[in-house]
């Protein structure tokens, strides 16, 4: 360039506090990440109680709601790790569009998988999701056959409706689209990568997503099948 | 011309040291009055900015390219060399100083060497000091691989990649400095004339190459560190961009060109394919190690190598040198290959390439220990021709690679301009007529880290240096006359591109003025030189105009000047009437058909001083006295 | 072997751009670049402009060369930089678009010409050892695990060419700035300002405009010189640490 380049003008730049840089915000969504995908299987192995018979789930339910510290507690961290998590993506989000404002016209990926190439539409339908699923099991406004206690019923007769439990059914692939880069790139992003372990941690991802997505789909095939009444 | 090489006196040990404690100094707080130009930023050019922007000074850099990062020093593979003696194994400064003299058959300048031999060693602390990688033992300690020209294992290596390392060690350096302000960064910037006020080297003239802008840069003294000028042969090992410009238009304003014949051809490059060729690679020359090369014994013999039988293959080098056998030096494998091909033995479609064959050492060996050790040559082979060395023999051909000639330089880098300095390959300093392998790279970062330093210092605290104004007239001159040039370029509008003219170039200097020469072919490639240079000024086309990114147009401003060096290089073959190093003159050769030098006559520097468009150069000589190295005649039987 | 092009003409960087179509005739012993610099001479020769790009060393070194083919940072074969790349990888009929490095830190200067100034700042921000010419102890004094020196070197070869910036959907220079981060940063010359290289320069990678690194793994699969993700997790593994020890700087320090 016609100009003499010196980085001085850049110095200013480099005093940047640490949720302000993009690692920081990188760290932020994994940091809360864990705590999500950590919820979710808590979530998935309480709700598999359905097979137990109608009143597990019920019990399960009562006593949650007879702790009001830990199910306060843990909806709090829920809520400010959604919170968090979504700030993040979407001031990064910001940050990409910016840094590529012309597209190419022709673009052909060469490894990367759909699912690491989606998360930006992967993370707001879950998000959209995650609301319908609270209107619809835990505050019923979306239900209308909701009995407030009556969790296990509810559940049966949620699923019984079958666009419903398709919807729930594509929800959880999503999750497990997510989640499959999700669960590996967060040990990238907190600076866990070494040619001994990232093939295992690829697998773990892999593994949870599997296990995630078989398990929760499970429930609304089951009460579709009739296995579960 | 009287030269005088300012060599300090007193044995060679001691000359260095001596030097240094007789420059004058400037003292800390006045280096930040002093301003230098330095163009080009290779090892040399990269290095010299960086260290003289620590020291204080202000310091403008230049390159055309689009980062220093990308001078063409970074294409060097094989190593660089060292008398730090790690091995054990008998080296010593004066060793290396030995080997690089009787390596440049006695034409370079025993200071000058000897100093080279003992910064060699500071050159490796500085390195590694700086985060080089180079390659290393499994204790930690610095690994050492040999090399051409050598009997001791003194050369320092990363990977295939010893040039990108250390140039990218000089540039972090650079800017380092660049970004505490010492240093301001010009890229896509050239070089394009030296402004010369009352005799002395006061600023350069420079074209942005973006916007097309002409411009002038003026300082205390300019460095000019700007590479070689293999490309006058268009096609050659060098960068696509490498040019003579800026030495040019140097030596335009009278700084002497020393010994522009003395060029370095290497005999293990990809053989070209076509007539569309932009450019040669190169094939470490390590390859010779385990390669037998062959040519069929019968004259255009188109079969397969692997239909040729044993018996009717000639295993030249072998046959010819039994004691060095496919080790002999650069020059003398590259002779031998294009004697071959000219008796009509050549291998491949266009009948010029000779065969390296690892079948023997693969038989030998097995694959397995081959591939261990060129395997990524062989990929790289496989990956420009298409053809899998493990199965077929390789393909070679000689190719210009190096030019040891360049401005001539005292021995404080100092050329016939007071303030223009010139360093690396730039200059013509250490390497005489033959370059040995791993030596380029330590001569660019002495001259950078080392040397430019304190003679540097020496002028500036010397030199009565009055204040120049942008307004003085010679400034205005030099912008004016680098204006007419583009505007003249712009303006032929003929019918041949660049390219074309700068090819038939090439082609007229590789057939006359390449690996043999004679006096008939070099009169008869001057006279044609001249004939093509008049065409390319009534018949170029440079389209598209000077006020914007325009390619053609830097081409062309090249070429003219390849031209102009070109003539000389092939008036400075016939002059020289011996034979040494790189440059063979048929009429010289022993009964055996090996160089043969001419001491009594020729034992000199040929420094050539401009004298105007059409006009004869001048020649003046620096004698060349050997009081440490014994002169003898090289034999590799 | 017929070939058609479409490529990127962009007269200057503050002019608007578009496709063109060009035919041109190749053979597959051809470098893609001498493939190009055959349209060229056919271009010059009716008088039009030929089409800019970066190149110089032509062996796949210098990181001057590079664009985008076909939707691919230096085309389809791996580990290779566009001037390395030969026609014969290609057949006659083919289509190819050819576009510069996009991203709004790699401005286009001209055609497929982008300047990448913004990595020598980022290199400037942090990208050394300061280690002043004359100041160095010997070279064995220090001895490095030849592992540590392999990884060093790994990092080191990144030739700077931007093919991951021009391959990754945020525009990052994630691994460009990771790889010399870990070059330096594995060294023990390295160590003392390993924290510090880390801040500025991400710092700086985010002012210049580059976007966040989202673990895709484009720029691996597209970089000519094999440089790995895991550098990104060193560099994020720096910054954290980093970010977490930061203190300020003492003006009794060095640091001026």
């Amino acid at each position: 360039m016609s100009t003499a380049t010196t980085a001085l003008a850049g110095k200013a730049a480099r005093d940047v506090r640490f949720l302000d840089s993009t690692i920081g915000k990188k760290v932020v969504m994994a940091i809360t990440g864990v705590i999500l995908v950590g919820f979710v299987i808590g979530h998935l192995l309480g709700n598999l109680q359905v097979y137990q018979g109608p009143h597990a789930l019920d019990v399960y339910a009562e006593k949650l709601k007879s702790l009001p510290p830990l199910l306060w507690g843990t909806r709090i961290v829920l809520l400010i790790s959604v919170g968090l998590h979504i700030w993040s993506a979407v001031t990064l989000a910001g940050l990409q569009k910016r840094a590529r404002p012309v597209g190419y016209v022709k673009l052909k990926p060469v490894t990367s998988t759909y699912a690491s190439r989606t998360m930006y539409w992967s993370g707001p339908i879950l998000a959209l999701f995650i609301v319908y699923h609270l209107l619809h099991f835990t505050t019923g406004q979306a239900h209308p056959q909701f009995v407030e206690g009556k969790v296990h019923q509810n559940l049966v007769l949620g699923f019984q409706n079958p666009l419903v439990s398709a919807s729930y059914i594509l929800a959880m692939l999503m999750l497990g689209m997510h989640l499959y880069h999700g669960v590996w790139s967060m040990f990238q992003t907190v600076g866990v990568n070494h040619p001994k372990y990232t093939p295992m941690l690829k697998k773990l991802a892999a593994a949870v997503s599997a296990f995630l997505v078989i398990g929760n789909i499970s429930i609304p095939i089951s009460v579709l099948a009739g296995v579960i009444k | 011309m009287e030269l005088d090489a300012k060599i300090p006196s007193g044995p060679i040990e001691k000359k260095w040291d001596k030097a240094k404690f007789d420059y004058k100094l400037v003292n800390p707080a006045n280096k930040r009055k002093y301003s230098v130009i330095v163009v080009g930023t290779g090892l040399a050019g990269g290095s010299a900015a960086a260290t003289l922007g620590e020291l204080g000074y202000n310091v403008k850099a230049f390159c055309f390219q689009d980062s220093p990062r990308r001078a063409h020093s970074i294409a060097a593979q094989g190593g660089i060399n060292a008398a730090k003696n790690y091995q054990n194994d008998g080296d010593s400064v004066y060793r290396l100083f030995y080997d690089t003299v009787k390596g440049g058959d006695y034409r370079a300048r025993e200071a000058n060497v000897y100093r080279l031999a003992q910064l060699s060693v500071n050159i490796i602390d500085q390195c590694v000091a700086q985060g080089v990688p180079f390659a290393r033992e499994y204790g930690g300690l610095l690994a050492n691989r040999s090399f051409g020209g050598a009997q001791v294992s003194r050369t320092f290596y990363a990977r295939g990649q010893t040039g990108q390392q250390l140039l990218l060690g000089c540039y972090q350096q650079l800017e380092r400095q660049i970004d505490a302000g010492r240093v301001q960064m010009y890229p896509r910037t050239e070089m394009l004339d030296v402004i010369v006020i009352d005799g002395k080297a006061r600023g350069i003239v420079v074209r942005d190459l973006i916007s097309g802008a002409i411009s002038s840069h003026l300082a205390d003294a300019v460095i000019l560190a700007t590479g070689g000028y293999g490309n006058v042969f268009y096609l050659s090992t060098n960068a696509k961009g490498s040019n003579v410009t800026a030495s040019w238009r140097a030596h335009k304003k009278g700084a002497l060109f020393a010994n522009p014949c003395f060029t370095q051809i290497h005999p293990t490059c990809i053989p070209v394919s076509g007539e569309y060729q932009s450019k040669l690679t190169l094939m470490s020359e390590s390859l010779r190690n385990d390669g037998r090369i062959w040519v069929p014994v019968k004259k255009g013999d188109k079969r397969p190598a692997s239909q040729i039988p044993e018996a009717e293959r000639d295993y030249y080098l072998e046959r010819r040198y039994p004691s060095f056998g496919n080790l002999v030096p650069r020059d003398v494998a590259s002779r031998a290959a294009k004697a071959a091909c000219d008796e009509g033995r050549g291998v491949g479609e266009t009948g010029l390439g000779v065969y390296l064959d690892f079948a023997d050492s693969i038989k030998r060996l097995g694959k397995k220990t081959i591939e261990e050790r060129y395997g990524n040559l062989f990929e790289m082979y496989d990956r420009i021709t298409g053809e899998d060395p493990y199965s077929v023999p390789m393909r070679i051909f000689p190719a210009i690679h190096y030019t040891m000639g360049g401005l001539w330089v005292d021995y404080n880098l100092q050329s016939t301009i007071p303030g223009l300095f010139v360093l690396g390959e730039a200059n013509f300093s250490d390497h005489g007529a033959n370059r040995l392998g791993a030596s380029a790279l330590m001569q660019g970062l002495a001259d950078g880290y080392f040397v430019i330093p304190y003679t540097l210092g020496n002028y500036l605290a010397s030199a009565k240096l009055d204040k120049v104004e942008a307004t003085h007239q010679e400034v205005k001159r030099s912008e004016q006359c680098t204006n007419e040039q583009v505007k003249r370029l712009l303006g032929i509008k003929g019918k041949r591109t660049v390219d074309s003219f700068h090819r038939e170039l090439g082609k007229l200097m590789w057939e006359y003025c390449g690996m043999a020469r004679n006096a008939k072919g070099l009169k008869f490639a001057g006279a044609k030189i001249a004939e093509l240079e008049q065409e390319f000024w009534q018949n170029v086309n440079v389209v598209g105009d000077g006020g914007e990114l325009n390619q053609s147009l830097e081409k062309a401003g090249r070429v003219a000047d390849f031209f102009e060096l070109g003539k000389l290089m092939c008036h400075d073959a016939l002059v020289r009437e011996e034979s040494c190093g790189g440059h063979f003159r048929e009429e010289y050769q022993t009964p055996e058909g090996e160089a043969l030098r001419r001491d009594d006559e020729f034992a000199y520097v040929s420094a050539w001083g401009y004298r105007g468009a059409g006009n004869q150069p001048e020649l003046n000589k620096e004698p060349l006295s050997f009081e440490y190295v014994h002169l003898a005649q090289r034999s590799y039987k | 072997m017929k070939l058609t092009l479409h490529v990127w003409r962009q007269k200057n960087a503050a002019s608007q751009g578009k496709m063109e179509r060009y035919e041109v005739e190749a053979n597959e012993h051809m470098s893609f670049l001498e493939m190009l610099d055959v349209l060229n001479e056919e271009l010059i020769g009716k008088g039009q402009e030929p089409v800019a790009f970066d190149h110089d060393c032509r062996e796949g070194i210098c990181g001057s060369c590079g664009f985008v083919i076909n939707g691919v940072a230096h085309g389809p074969m791996p580990g290779t930089t566009v001037c390395q790349l030969h026609m014969r990888h290609f057949k006659a009929g083919d289509e190819l678009y050819l576009e510069p490095w996009r991203a709004s830190a790699f401005p286009v200067v001209k055609d497929l010409v982008v300047d990448r100034g913004a990595f020598d700042r980022i290199i400037a921000s942090g990208g050394y050892i300061s280690a002043s010419t004359g100041s160095a102890p010997d070279a064995n004094a220090v001895p490095i695990p030849k592992k540590y020196a392999d990884l060093s070197m790994d990092a080191a070869q990144c030739i700077g060419c931007g093919a991951c910036v021009a391959a990754c959907p945020n525009a990052s220079a994630s691994l460009f700035t990771s790889a010399k981060i870990s070059h330096l940063g594995v060294l023990p010359q390295g160590e003392p300002e390993r924290r510090e290289r880390a801040l500025r320069m991400v710092a700086t990678a985010t002012a210049e405009g580059f976007g966040n690194c989202t673990n895709i793994g484009e720029c691996e699969a597209v970089c000519p010189k094999g440089i790995r993700l895991e550098f990104i997790a060193r560099m994020n593994r720096d910054y954290i640490q980093a970010s977490w020890l930061q203190r300020q700087e003492s003006s009794a320090g060095g640091v001026g």
